[in-house]
């Protein structure tokens, strides 16, 4: 598999880092009901299958996360942004 | 005009040299052969036959095919440690001193006692194995596995470690064009014409394919002369590399190609500097899958016997290797390649005597070609058997009206057909489809970028392969953006092997006796298939798991269709519904070293040296791995253990002054207007309060509420902090603050570098270090005690070099860390230990920093271990309660703030002398050592010269509540036990006096 970079260009899948889901986010640690949103958080995971947002990061380069959307049937990949760069939801 | 020497070489033709003949040896025999030739052919042409054993029945085989399909020709190759199991002769290319030997036989090739097996075949049919050994349950490692392994099994791997080297590499290109016969060259010249960049990867040794075992004509000119003409376009082209000995093996996502370049594999030893194989990754933006056709053989009985050869082959080692496979040979087929092979055994002098044609009606061709070379026709006919032990000698014939006629014969020419090399289409799970006219299955969905060319798309139809490859490069071209004419090439004769249409299937011949193999290599017969059908195993995919059909080395590449036809016989049903096995990487067998590389050994990761490396080797330094790291564990004086020489050195720290290299450490520059926002949130204690100057212990923990890790961290300004870290834990605590920062809080404006390579850092600890410290820290800095107390930083100059100083201590002594840029860092070790002479100061290990730590209840890598938390570990007051940081919501779960979690305690073996180990696994006095009154376990022990006896950390159930107690320290796994003494984890200056020394 190869990931475009947006900062070093396209590179094999051996320079990166899988995490997982890049659809959760981390919760507000005051709210009322923050100890069941953090458990959800960390441990509650979508298994779609098709298109899948996912944390992966250029460890072996330039060290950036990213977010990639890819096909998890065809490891066809959509797009890839940096995860500092994404649009706040 | 046979020679002398080799009975079965033919006086002239093939692309072997008669000048340049190579020795070997086959079963210690020495024999000769021809530059040029594979083992096989050389074998062939000396008339040796036999060549090997089969898996499961131990039978006489010989040599079925001239490729990479071989399931028969199997041997040891080379000896010694360099012995290779399992390679194929058909492709082993001949070199001068080559030593092959037969194998799965015992005592010799030709009398095997383990044939026996054959005799009793009823009882080991498919499916015996899950049958029969399945009680007693102890049985099976004392009886049943060994004697299955004696008997079972192909070949012997070596005997010691390989020799060779391997290495791996990455290519880039726009078109990968895999296999070199007339449709992978009409593809590469198409597209290396424009000016793409092309590889053209080849698994052969001579390119050409097909045409090499052909008479084929192209533009006038011989199809292997046509071949040598386009190798030297092709080798001219700047752009474009042909990589010969190079076998495509795996298709991988994103245009990614494996592919195992065999170097050095025909030659005796590697050249000095060369590797036996490397492995390619090839990135391709466009890929042409040329890899030809396979013959499929016909399942009839007997049909293993060594002189029964596949047809396309028979052709191969006359063309190209100037070798009659047999004296008198019968054709068998069920296709009009039948005149084809008919015509080329004519040429070489081989009689004919009979064409067994299993079409109804024969067909004009072949007939044509009997009359013309005057051999006996049998249209509508079958093969039904073979007969011979270690050679063919006959062959029983079925004819149309139904007569048995017994043709003698030494050579039978098969072919059940082609089926195309699709293999490589399916990797990314396309599924092939079946293709009625073809009589075979064709690519179905194709990886992304890939098209097919020639014999593989089904039509091996000289003119085809050559237009398909020329058009499917040109366009693989275009599509990188070049641009360039369409080349045309006009041809004579059959492209891979032969033109085989009319064909009529033919999977098993009806009425056949004796064992009809389908999978030769895992010795599966027609009956198998029937069994496991009748057993209630009929799927294909349960089929191939019961009788093991296709997944031997060759990956049934003769095997998987002619099951799938059976299979659909016995069903009533059509090909196309028996759908298909699935292709994996990779298409040939390759070499575990290949994958390897060079990552093996000491070389298995890379090696991580401290800049102070040098001196603690001369010093004597014995060195341990910390993670990727080689660190000093004690350095050793004349006539010590390891105990003495860590007891010494912490006798000498405590007593005096010890320098340790902590290089290792990581180091994580922190700067940024909001540095102190962003550890606030990554540390559970507070750092808010931290003055510049000043340095804190941090206590970092996962998002799951654990510990993650501690190290003390620097302030030097408000927008700078310099944060350490375990050794062990340094790559993970940068990702880990690496992920905050940009998916977490990426509006904090911060930056994280690691420097952990850039410092050298050297504890240096003892009452007298400071003024050790003194003699080396430049004079204008003034560390005396009152102006730099406890936990102050400071940057300081070192002989003019800048350096950082913290008074920092983890073995509980008056101690600092120095830290300076690593290309100082040996000069300052050196330095350092020069004055401190005047002090006996000594270099101190990991293994007394180990000891010291633990007499001050330190808590490292076998407490922080994952599963604890701040508070098993004493340290639930360090978080904070008025702020957020990772970790801080979960780790108010419940059972993570349980008070009966196992808590970080002390231990004291009641009896002085005795050691208690970590690991040893802690349990009431006076309950039974087992699972259920496990109360916790030892995570780090020690000898403590301080206290003149051993001591232990250990993390145990309610521990802060049980000082005074006595437990059972249970160490099954060695046998030993001990009772000890439950107290503080703080054993030595519990106060902390000395730190302020």
């Amino acid at each position: 598999m190869r990931i475009h970079c947006p900062y070093c260009g396209e590179r094999g899948v051996e320079e990166y880092s899988y995490r997982g889901d890049a659809t959760v986010r981390r919760p507000d640690a005051n709210g009322p009901d923050a100890l069941e949103r953090f458990v959800e958080y960390l441990h509650l995971r979508d298994n779609p299958a098709g298109s899948h947002q996912e944390f992966w990061q250029h460890l072996h380069g330039c060290r950036a996360w990213l977010v990639v959307q890819r096909d998890v049937r065809t490891h066809a990949i959509e797009s890839v942004v940096a995860a500092s760069r994404r649009v706040a939801r | 005009m046979m020679t002398e020497k080799q009975p079965f070489r033919l006086a002239t033709g093939g692309l072997v040299d008669r000048a340049a003949p190579l020795n070997f040896s086959f079963d210690g025999r020495a024999i000769t052969g021809f530059a040029g030739d594979t083992l096989a052919s050389a074998l062939l042409a000396n008339g040796v036959r036999l060549v090997g054993r089969s898996f499961k029945y131990h039978r006489p085989r010989g040599i079925l095919s001239a490729g990479v399909e071989e399931p028969n020709a199997l041997v040891e190759h080379r000896s010694g440690s360099r012995r290779e199991p399992n390679s194929r002769a058909t492709v082993l290319e001949l070199y001068d001193g080559l030593v092959a030997t037969s194998q799965n036989r015992w005592p010799s090739l030709r009398c095997d006692l383990l044939s026996v097996n054959s005799w009793v075949s009823s009882f080991i049919a498919a499916g015996f194995y899950y049958k029969t050994f399945m009680w007693p349950a102890s049985f099976w490692e004392r009886i049943y596995e060994p004697m299955i392994r004696r008997a079972a099994g192909l070949g012997r791997t070596a005997p010691a470690h390989d020799p060779d080297t391997y290495e791996k590499a990455t290519a880039f290109c726009d078109v990968l064009v895999i296999g070199g016969g007339p449709a992978g060259i009409a593809a590469a010249v198409a597209a290396g014409r424009t000016g793409a960049r092309v590889i053209l990867c080849d698994e052969d040794f001579v390119l050409g394919g097909g045409l090499l075992g052909d008479k084929a004509e192209i533009d006038g000119e011989s199809g292997v002369d046509w071949a040598r003409t386009m190798a030297g376009e092709l080798a001219a082209m700047p752009e474009v590399s042909v990589m010969g000995r190079t076998s495509v093996t795996g298709v991988y996502d994103g245009g990614v190609f494996g592919a195992v370049q065999r170097v050095s594999d025909h030659l005796p030893e590697p050249p000095v500097h060369q590797p036996r194989l490397r492995f390619w990754r090839i990135v391709a933006r466009r890929s042409i899958l040329a890899a030809g056709a396979i013959e499929r053989p016909i399942a009839f009985g007997n049909n293993d016997r060594p002189g029964v050869m596949l047809a396309g082959s028979v052709r191969t080692y006359i063309n190209r290797y100037g070798v009659a496979p047999g004296r008198r040979a019968v054709i068998f087929a069920n296709n009009d390649g039948a005149a084809g092979t008919l015509d080329d055994l004519a040429a070489a002098g081989v009689g004919v005597a009979a064409v067994v044609d299993s079409r109804d009606g024969g067909s004009a061709a072949v007939s044509a070609a009997a009359a013309r070379h005057g051999a006996v026709m049998h249209a509508g006919a079958m093969v039904t058997q073979a007969h011979g032990g270690h050679g063919l000698r006959s062959v029983e014939v079925l004819t149309s009206d139904r007569q048995r006629e017994r043709i003698s014969c030494d050579l039978l020419a098969m072919s059940g057909g082609w089926n195309p090399t699709i293999h490589l289409t399916s990797h990314l799970s396309g599924r092939p489809r079946w293709d009625e006219a073809a009589a075979a299955f064709l690519p179905g969905s194709l990886p992304p970028g890939m098209t097919v060319a020639g014999a593989a798309t089904g039509n091996a139809d000289l003119n085809a392969c050559l237009a398909s490859g020329a058009a499917n490069g040109l366009a693989a071209a275009h599509d990188c953006g070049f641009s360039g004419r369409l080349p045309f090439w006009r041809g004579y004769g059959s492209g891979d092997g032969q033109s085989h249409r009319p064909v009529q299937p033919l999977w098993r011949v009806p009425g056949a006796r004796g064992k009809a193999f389908i999978d030769f290599q895992s010795d599966v017969t027609t009956d198998d298939i029937d069994l496991s059908v009748r057993e209630g195993f009929g799927a294909a995919e349960h089929v191939k798991r019961y009788t093991a059909l296709g997944m031997a080395t060759d990956q049934g590449k003769t095997s998987n269709v002619a099951a799938l036809g059976v299979l659909a016989e016995i069903a009533g049903t059509d090909m196309a519904s028996q759908g298909t096995t699935t292709f994996r990487p990779p298409y040939t067998p390759v070499a575990i070293g290949a994958l390897a590389g060079h990552a093996r050994g000491m070389d298995f990761h890379p090696r991580r040296l401290s800049p102070a490396h040098p001196f603690e080797t001369e010093q004597g330094a014995v060195f341990v791995e910390a993670g990727a790291w080689l660190r000093a564990q004690y350095y050793p004086r004349p006539g010590e253990t390891w105990l003495q020489s860590a007891e010494r050195e912490v006798r000498t720290v405590r007593g005096g002054a010890g320098i340790c290299d902590v290089s290792t450490l990581g180091k994580i520059d922190i700067q940024g207007p909001d540095a102190r926002a962003f550890i606030e949130r990554i540390y559970c204690n507070n750092f808010a309060g931290l003055q510049p100057g000043r340095a804190r212990y941090g206590l970092m923990l996962r998002e799951d509420g654990f510990v993650l890790d501690d190290g003390v961290t620097m302030c030097f300004s408000d927008t700078h902090f310099v944060m350490s870290t375990t050794t062990a834990n340094a790559p993970v605590v940068m990702q880990h603050m690496e992920f905050h920062h940009q998916c977490v809080w990426p509006e904090l404006d911060v930056q994280l570098t690691s420097v952990t390579e850039q410092w050298a850092q050297f504890s240096v600890a003892g009452p007298l270090s400071r003024e050790l410290l003194r003699r080396v820290v430049d004079r204008q800095h003034d560390i005396a005690n009152e102006s730099f107390p406890f936990m102050s930083v400071a940057q300081v100059t070192v002989a003019g070099v800048t350096a950082r100083l913290a008074r920092v201590s983890f073995s509980g002594e008056l101690a600092y860390e120095i830290a300076i840029p690593a290309q100082y860092g040996d000069s300052l070790l050196r330095e350092l230990m020069r004055q401190g002479e005047a002090f006996g100061v000594c270099l101190y290990g990991t293994e007394a920093l180990a000891i010291m730590r633990i007499e001050k209840g330190h808590v490292a890598g076998g407490e922080l271990n994952g599963h604890t938390t701040a508070a098993d570990l004493g340290l639930g007051k360090m978080m904070s309660a008025k702020k957020d940081y990772v970790g801080r919501i979960l780790a108010q779960r419940p059972a993570l703030r349980d008070p009966e979690r196992p808590t970080l305690v002390g231990l004291l073996p009641l009896d002085h002398g005795s050691q208690v180990r970590a690991g040893a696994h802690l349990v009431a006095s006076g309950q039974v050592a087992n699972l259920e009154n496990d109360e916790g376990y030892v995570t780090s022990s020690a000898y403590s010269p301080m206290l003149g006896r051993w001591i232990a950390l250990g993390l145990l159930a309610s521990g802060n509540n049980r000082t005074g107690e006595v437990v059972r320290a249970c160490d099954p796994l060695r046998g030993t036990e001990s009772l000890v003494e439950i107290c503080s984890p703080q054993f030595y200056d519990p106060t902390g006096e000395r730190l302020h020394g």
